[in-house]
């Protein structure tokens, strides 16, 4: 692997029970690449939270990952309303889901928390009316 | 114990067998809110929920959990089987409530037949 691999993703909006398809692509992937088992656990777990949200919150978006031999970065944008308290959204059990998310089995609060808690760097940068861009890595 | 020996135990309805069989259960987890057991569901672990739809399985595959039991009786429906089967996830159903499903196979697994 001597160059940079350039996966790139549409989340369609509304699709809950779609919402994954991106995630399972990525981790077959990375196991067909031979990528250590842990860091491929890691990456699909945070892409899965990150693609939930964008399905719950955010109406879809584009998720980008690029591999190298040295990381993994996930680079999630979407379009949506923006996060107003990015430290309020970051702490565990903090939810603005709907019931019939909730419903479902998720809108814990746990999403953003499982993402930073899965990967090595997460960077948020969010307007509020303008979209969400997350930029996850996880080192190889 | 692997999922198959699980298997062979008939314990548990077979829902689907999935591509993992041979693979060594190494613990019990039980939650049914996904958003939890996505971020703590052990890898290769035996995961015991009620909540089974179709995300139950997405976040099976993506923690890496060894197999799904669905307990009390809970059944997934058409379409989720057919993600199991494609997607190579074992899914076993139980009628007895979650603790008495996780602490049977903690005992089988642990191989002790006790606490």
């Amino acid at each position: 692997m001597d160059e940079a691999i350039v996966l790139k993703y549409e989340v369609s909006p509304d699709d809950f029970t779609r919402a994954g398809e991106a995630s399972s692509d990525v981790k077959s992937k990375l196991k067909q690449m031979g990528v250590p088992p842990d860091a491929v656990r890691k990456v699909a777990i945070a892409m899965y939270e990150g693609e939930i949200n964008m399905v719950i919150h955010a109406r879809g978006g584009e998720i980008t990952v690029t591999i190298t031999p040295e990381k993994i970065t996930m680079v999630l944008a979407d379009v949506g309303p923006g996060i107003p308290d990015v430290e309020l959204a970051m702490q565990a059990g903090y939810s603005t889901a709907p019931d019939a998310i909730r419903s479902l089995g998720f809108g814990a609060g746990m999403g953003l928390p499982n993402m930073k808690k899965y990967t090595d760097d997460m960077k948020i940068d969010t307007t509020v009316g303008v979209g969400t861009t997350i930029t996850m890595v996880v080192n190889l | 114990m692997t999922v198959r020996e699980l298997a062979d135990t008939k314990k548990y309805r077979v829902v689907n067998l999935g591509d993992g069989a041979e693979r060594s259960i190494g613990k019990v987890f039980c939650c049914d809110l996904l958003s939890i057991a996505m971020g703590r569901a052990p890898a290769g672990c035996a995961w015991v929920t009620v909540m089974g739809n179709m995300n139950t399985l997405a976040v099976a595959s993506l923690a890496d959990a060894a197999c799904v039991i669905l307990a009390e009786g809970m059944e997934l429906d058409g379409a989720s089987v057919k993600k199991a089967e494609e997607q190579g996830i074992t899914v076993f159903a139980s009628e007895e409530p979650v603790f008495d499903t996780a602490l049977e196979i903690y005992r089988m697994i642990s191989g002790d037949g006790g606490l």
